[in-house]
């Protein structure tokens, strides 16, 4: 932005905050210096300011001024435009430096330090005092920046897909209800318009880009939607848990005792120990990884899918 | 698509309209304070202040909205006309500040009452724009004794050296040592001390889950000045030059290996992932083989790829001779 378009819109915003009434466009080029002289120069000029002025979150408002006239009035109302009062305590300010440093160089980051700028604008000293705790959030993916604002703005979206163990992309139209970070991993769940049911999606397995399909206010999150809930069922199974019976090398399987539902000594260096399971796809993957450490001795199934897992090991 | 961050050709404007509030909610403030807060030089305040000292509306009446003066370095605004205050938040503002809040909040529940309070007061403050931030949210593992992130805050405050029954999962180890904390990391939805392992001499990152026991010691902690905190925007995990360079083929139910660790390079071929990876300790690669069983094949190191072969051939040997262990 150049200096002299910085000058007109700083200019524009005082006269648009200042005014009682709502002006024409007329009496704004007359008041704000460094519009041009032809009319239909500063008409084009005064339209793209208007939408930069929206962009910023100005809440420029056009009114009808009076039935008969013909040319829309403008106006920013102080109320809307203006932050209400907000003061905090400094163990709250503090807190407030922590969380803006959670989005450090993350696609927030923009975001969180507008938002600190306004807050310390509004009197608040939001310190950035080291608390011995340093927490990050990090947004690798690429989808995450468009479907946060279509979150933000409640907008459809389009993008190509790559389901788990699929090798083809397939495109999805969604109504994103929420974005959610679950084991470090961001999820965007909503309502699939094709399949017309609700889906969950890993935001990494989004290939190219995401586009808006829709207006801004078009997506109604459902009330009582729980996204967190949403994600969390559709990343774990329902658990049926079954009880495996384990010989376990004695000093070896540490992650196996800490879960363990009974553990006992059977002298020979092994012990036997019971741990509860349901997903048997991922527990016996799970007891392959400990080798000779580890021998699954029941259930059955449990036991031959381990020594099958264990057969597949390229020789 | 613009982001709220890439409004760049926008960001002056904005910062001359928070400038004004800034002045006036502090009555007067240093030139230098000021540039310190906004980010940018004194000079580049100084312009910002003339800018806005300029502002001149010609009609119906010319006059010049605002009045400010720098005069010995001390910034007084005595005109702010209508920009006195500063702007709202906007939607994506007020749900950055809330969703990292609020993600803090279920860090600590110990220490939540300050957080509690910034919550209610930005919500407040934020009005309508605050409705859509719970539709983000960024959840944070548990599966760590409630008193073991205390037990931590406590010794990192007052500065004891602890000592921790740690389990190492790639090696299946549970290891004990001594370790002067420095502070804790919350990245990826999991939890760590940083600290100066005295065992290994280095700064070193243990995951609060897989702390099986801890104790605080009445030692002081002594971190040596040479020990350097993790750089956490980096990732946590940054290779080293002498690590082994690991080369493994995934078929697609081993895909999610690819997602799971941090990989140097992903490449497709039909069907299948070839990754590389890079790893002080190969250990665990052996384990992960296990797991993977038929879903991957590591192809270098081939001195691990044979490793692989023999532990499998072990456990099945242990499979066909009976179950093991058994005294009778």
């Amino acid at each position: 932005m150049s200096r002299r378009k910085t000058e007109r819109l700083l200019g524009l915003v005082v006269c648009l905050l200042s005014t009682r009434r709502a002006l024409t466009a007329a009496q704004i080029r007359e008041a704000v210096p460094g519009y041009p002289d032809s009319f239909e120069a500063f008409k084009r000029m005064f339209e793209r300011d208007k939408e930069e002025l929206r962009e910023l979150g100005i809440p420029l408002e056009t009114d009808l001024a009076s039935p008969g006239d013909e040319e829309a009035g403008y106006r920013i109302r102080r109320q809307a435009y203006e932050l209400p009062e907000i003061t905090l305590e400094p163990d709250e300010a503090a807190v407030l430096g922590l969380a803006a440093r959670v989005w450090q160089r993350a696609e927030l980051a923009g975001a969180a330090a507008g938002a600190l700028l306004k807050l310390r604008a509004a009197g608040i000293d939001a310190e950035d005092t080291q608390t011995g705790i340093e927490p990050r959030v990090h947004t690798g993916e690429a989808a995450f920046g468009p479907l946060w604002e279509a979150v933000m703005a409640r907008r459809p979206v389009t993008f190509a897909y790559r389901a788990a163990g699929r090798s083809g992309v397939q495109p999805r139209r969604l109504e994103p209800w929420g974005v959610v970070n679950r084991h470090g991993r961001w999820y965007v769940a909503g309502h699939d318009m094709d399949r017309d049911a609700v889906r969950v999606f890993r935001l990494s397995r989004i290939e190219g880009a995401v586009s808006f399909s829709g207006p801004p206010g078009s997506v109604v999150v459902p009330a009582g939607t729980d996204v967190r809930e949403l994600v969390r069922d559709w990343d774990s199974d329902p658990p049926a848990y079954r009880t495996a019976t384990l010989r376990v090398r004695t000093g070896a399987g540490h992650g196996l005792r800490r879960q363990a539902l009974a553990e006992r000594p059977d002298g020979g260096g092994w012990d036997t120990v019971e741990v509860s399971f349901h997903d048997i796809g991922w527990f016996c993957d799970y007891l392959a990884s400990f080798g000779a450490d580890v021998i699954a001795v029941d259930p059955p199934d449990l036991r031959e899918a381990v020594i099958r897992r264990l057969k597949g090991v390229p020789q | 698509m613009t982001g709220p961050g890439t409004q760049t050709g926008s960001q002056r404007l904005q910062r001359l309209l928070a400038l004004v509030p800034y002045v006036v909610s502090r009555n007067t403030v240093g030139l230098a304070e000021t540039a310190a807060a906004f980010g940018v030089t004194e000079r580049e305040l100084v312009d910002d202040l003339n800018m806005l000292w300029c502002v001149e509306l010609r009609a119906p009446d010319p006059y010049c909205p605002i009045d400010l003066s720098y005069e010995g370095g001390e910034i007084v605004v005595s005109e702010a006309e209508s920009i006195g205050r500063p702007l709202r938040l906007g939607t994506g503002e007020a749900s950055a500040l809330l969703v990292a809040l609020r993600m803090l909040a279920e860090v600590a529940p110990a220490g939540s009452s300050a957080l509690s309070r910034t919550i209610a007061k930005l919500e407040a403050a934020a009005g309508e724009a605050a409705a859509v931030s719970a539709q983000v949210q960024v959840q944070v593992d548990k599966g760590h004794a409630e008193d073991v992130l205390g037990q931590m805050q406590d010794a990192i405050e007052r500065r004891r050296r602890i000592h921790l029954r740690y389990y190492v999962p790639g090696r299946d180890e549970a290891t004990e040592r001594d370790v002067d904390p420095m502070r804790l990391l919350v990245v990826e939805g999991r939890t760590y001390l940083e600290g100066w392992c005295r065992r290994a001499e280095g700064v070193r990152l243990f995951r609060l889950d897989r702390v099986l026991a801890m104790q605080v010691l009445d030692v002081p902690a002594a971190v040596p000045p040479e020990a350097e905190p993790v750089d956490v925007d980096e990732g946590l995990f940054r290779p080293s030059p002498q690590d082994v360079s690991v080369v493994l083929e995934l078929r697609p139910a081993g895909h999610w290996v690819a997602e799971y660790y941090p990989c140097e390079s992903v490449q497709r071929h039909d069907d299948e992932l070839r990754v590389t990876l890079r790893t002080p300790d190969t250990r665990w690669v052996r384990r992960l083989a296990l797991r993977l069983g038929e879903d991957g094949r590591v192809i270098a190191p081939a001195d691990l790829a044979a490793q692989v072969g023999d532990d499998a051939a072990a456990a099945l040997a242990q499979y066909a001779s009976g179950i093991p262990g058994r005294t009778d």
